[in-house]
């Protein structure tokens, strides 16, 4: 039995609780004897991430189903959703059940494996959907993400077959063909420092071809990192008419603008790029909002060669699992758009309720699954890249002092983080 | 004089600008003497790295680095352990151990002079000549004192001038470079282009934008034409090479049209037929030779000040 005393809650409540065997068996206004004392921190539901590319099986010098667990519970999460681009791609009922299998043994967070949409991710033809809906992995999202279903038809029909187990698309929306040898944001700062512009027309035009794909047709769809303004005023419409879509943006999109790339340092070299101030504004908005319903990390790890090197030649992508908490945290909180009860909605509820992750994103009750993190939140930490958990050290924000940090995370009620560090992994 | 590398034309001030061309004056007229030969850079090496095939460029910089009495090794990527695969970083390093006390990059990716600059992969000066579709400072200071030469007096800056560049700026190195450069001296830069070959964003540039080149010609001290790739036309940004001539190339009709004291400038290699005809390149108003011609000084002065350490007329009276 694991004992947990004084812990405040996001609304304000200060609870003491115990866990037996994975779940919350009591609650209590008073402080129980021994366990953790938990003054001064806020206890939240376990994050959910619906965006880690974990790079097992294939590239497993950048990050491995394990390493990218340690990673996970370092930055509060219980659950984590792993993209479908590995080598070989997810599309078939073996590889995500070995993803699957994997995360069953690192045992520091759900490991949930999104399948490819397409198979291979070549865009032509559908990818045993069923059969890995129907896997020990039970798939619900798939996503060719990395690459965009761009073939109207192939997406319209992809939309339509996951219906029969409630199955989601997620969107990486990005127009091939106007974005080739794409660099970084087109406007002011590529044109001034000649990288090849990746227009936000590329994104939008996606987004607008494909709620009305949803429509038509009455299926669920995910949009996979919004980056601009248009993106967001196209997912506002949708929602508005009651069309079936739901939306993520990423923690750097929140806090980062294409104005870092000046310097060509390819830390800053994602995808979708980073955009202007005027996109981060319209982002942290609609996050506040609602009209963007999650964070996701798009926790994209990559070996220091790939980054190491000229911009061109650099590697697509961020790590963002130990960052995302506290980078929200700064982006959201301080500067006073949401509160703590948003931003569990928006990192841990909904994610989990979008997925169908039952057993995740519960509210702190008797009966709920242990999953949960303590945060001091007045406490302020700085981003070491040499201390990540990850086996990658692609972070943006190295150096960057943050605010909040997370001291403790249960995951099936079993500690995996204390002060701070991994435990049992 | 100017210190630590050069990247961009944004990195000089005014006054550093027209001290390099002022340099670039005097190292001219000594070289123009019987011993073209100056002692400055004795033992220094000089690496001149390129990545693209650019033989103008580089044959310039080694010009240049050997009038200064440098030692000067050409790399180039072709044939050599780059084209296996070697990185950027390890070619750097290499060259740091073997002592180089300057490198001259080109390189096809936009930025890469500022990483060689910006990492610890090499301590060594670093000189940009021409990364991507960024920028080529030395081609915009040897076009800066070409047109100083031919309108303007010695230490003058080009305050009152009127230049048209011409052609696909979306991916010029030396139309950036000459935009940053040219204006700050003082000059007035009107860009000529269909709208497909403007980068987006260029409305932030200091510069007047027209489609048409006709109505700009009348009233232009300098047109410069820039080189059209051929590959331009397969990605739709112009639909074949006749209608861009016809448009936007220098043609007899339209050399016609500008004021008799106006000089036509080429960065080189020309498309003869393409942006600018024969009759154009080869009239009395090509001042393409002499943009050849003074590279070699600019590349010198450049040189001379980011490596010599010493102002010229100090060197000389530092006879005693």
């Amino acid at each position: 039995m694991i004992t947990i005393s004084n812990a405040r809650t996001v609304d304000g409540k200060v609870i003491s609780l115990e866990i037996t065997e994975g779940q919350i068996t009591k609650i209590s206004n008073q402080p129980i004897a021994g366990g953790v004392d938990a003054t001064g921190k806020l206890i939240i539901p376990g994050l959910v991430d619906l965006h880690t590319h974990l790079r097992e099986p294939g590239k497993e010098d950048s990050e491995t189903v394990l390493t990218g667990s340690r990673a996970a519970t370092a930055g509060g999460f219980t659950a984590i959703s792993a993209m479908a681009n590995t080598n070989p791609v997810a599309d078939t009922a073996g590889v995500v059940e070995q993803v699957f299998r994997l995360g069953k043994e690192a045992g520091l967070c759900d490991v949930n494996p999104i399948g490819a949409v397409t198979k291979g991710l070549n865009g032509e033809q559908l990818a045993e959907i069923a059969a890995m809906a129907d896997s020990a992995a039970k798939v619900r999202i798939f996503s060719d993400d990395g690459k965009c279903v761009s073939d109207p038809l192939l997406m319209r029909r992809a939309l339509e077959y996951v219906k029969t187990f409630n199955g989601l698309i997620a969107q990486h929306a990005q127009d091939p063909k106007l974005t080739i040898n794409s660099q970084m944001n087109e406007g002011s700062v590529s044109a001034r420092i000649g990288l090849v512009g990746w227009p936000a027309v590329a994104e939008e035009a996606i987004i607008a071809r494909d709620i009305l794909l949803a429509d038509h047709v009455s299926s669920r769809l995910h949009i996979c990192h919004v980056t601009t303004a248009g993106g967001v005023a196209l997912i506002k419409w949708a929602k508005d008419r009651g069309i079936q879509v739901t939306a993520e943006v990423t923690p750097h999109h929140l806090l980062l603008t294409d104005e870092l790339v000046e310097n060509y340092d390819p830390i800053y070299k994602v995808n979708p790029p980073l955009r202007t101030e005027k996109d981060v504004w319209a982002l942290r908005e609609a996050l506040a909002t609602g009209v963007i319903d999650i964070v996701a990390t798009d926790h994209a790890p990559h070996p220091i060669e790939d980054k190491d090197c000229e911009w061109q030649a650099a590697a697509f992508g961020m790590v963002g699992l130990e960052t995302a908490l506290s980078v929200v945290v700064k982006a959201m909180i301080e500067s006073k758009l949401m509160d703590w009860q948003r931003l569990v909605q928006s990192m841990s509820t909904t994610p989990a309720q979008i997925a169908g992750y039952t057993n995740q994103g519960r509210l702190i009750e008797v009966g709920a699954p242990a999953n949960m993190v303590l945060i001091d939140p007045a406490a302020k930490w700085q981003v070491r890249r040499d201390r990540l958990n990850s086996k990658s050290k692609n972070t943006p924000f190295d150096g960057m002092e943050l605010p909040a940090v997370i001291t403790d995370v249960f995951y099936n009620g079993k500690q995996t983080v204390l002060d701070g560090k991994v435990i049992n992994g | 004089m100017i210190k630590g590398h050069l990247l961009s034309a944004a990195d000089l001030t005014k006054d550093e600008a027209l001290g390099v061309l002022a340099t670039a004056h005097e190292l001219a007229q000594i070289t123009d003497g019987p011993n073209k030969k100056l002692p400055t850079l004795r033992g220094k090496t000089i690496v001149n790295l390129f990545f693209e095939d650019s033989t103008r460029t580089r044959i310039s910089f080694e010009t240049a680095a050997k009038r200064l009495s440098a030692d000067v090794i050409n790399f180039s990527a072709k044939g050599s352990s780059v084209s296996k695969g070697e990185s950027l970083k390890d070619t750097a390093q290499t060259l740091q151990a073997m002592g180089a006390d300057a490198v001259v990059i080109r390189h096809g990716s936009s930025g890469a002079a500022k990483r060689l600059a910006d990492t610890k992969w090499i301590s060594a000066t670093v000189i940009n000549a021409g990364d991507g579709t960024h920028e080529h400072p030395t081609q915009a200071l040897l076009d800066a004192y070409t047109i100083q030469h031919h309108l303007k007096g010695k230490g003058d800056d080009l305050t009152g001038l009127n230049i048209v560049i011409v052609g696909d700026i979306l991916h010029s190195r030396v139309a950036r470079s000459n935009v940053l450069l040219l204006t700050k001296l003082g000059a007035k830069v009107t860009l000529v282009a269909p709208p497909t070959l403007l980068p987006v964003g260029v409305e932030d540039w200091l510069v007047d934008i027209s489609y048409d080149l006709d109505q700009v010609l009348g009233s232009c001290d300098v047109v410069m034409m820039l080189r059209i790739q051929q590959e331009r036309m397969l990605n739709s940004y112009f639909p074949t090479e006749r209608e861009y001539s016809r448009r936007y190339g220098l043609n007899s009709q339209r050399l016609s049209m500008l004021k008799s004291s106006a000089i036509v400038m080429h960065p080189g290699p020309m498309n003869r037929g393409l942006e600018i005809s024969a009759e154009s390149a080869d009239d009395i108003k090509s001042v393409v030779i002499d943009q050849v011609k003074n590279g070699v000084s600019v590349r010198m002065a450049v040189l001379y000040e980011l490596l010599g350490g010493v102002a010229l007329n100090s060197e000389k009276s530092g006879v005693k």
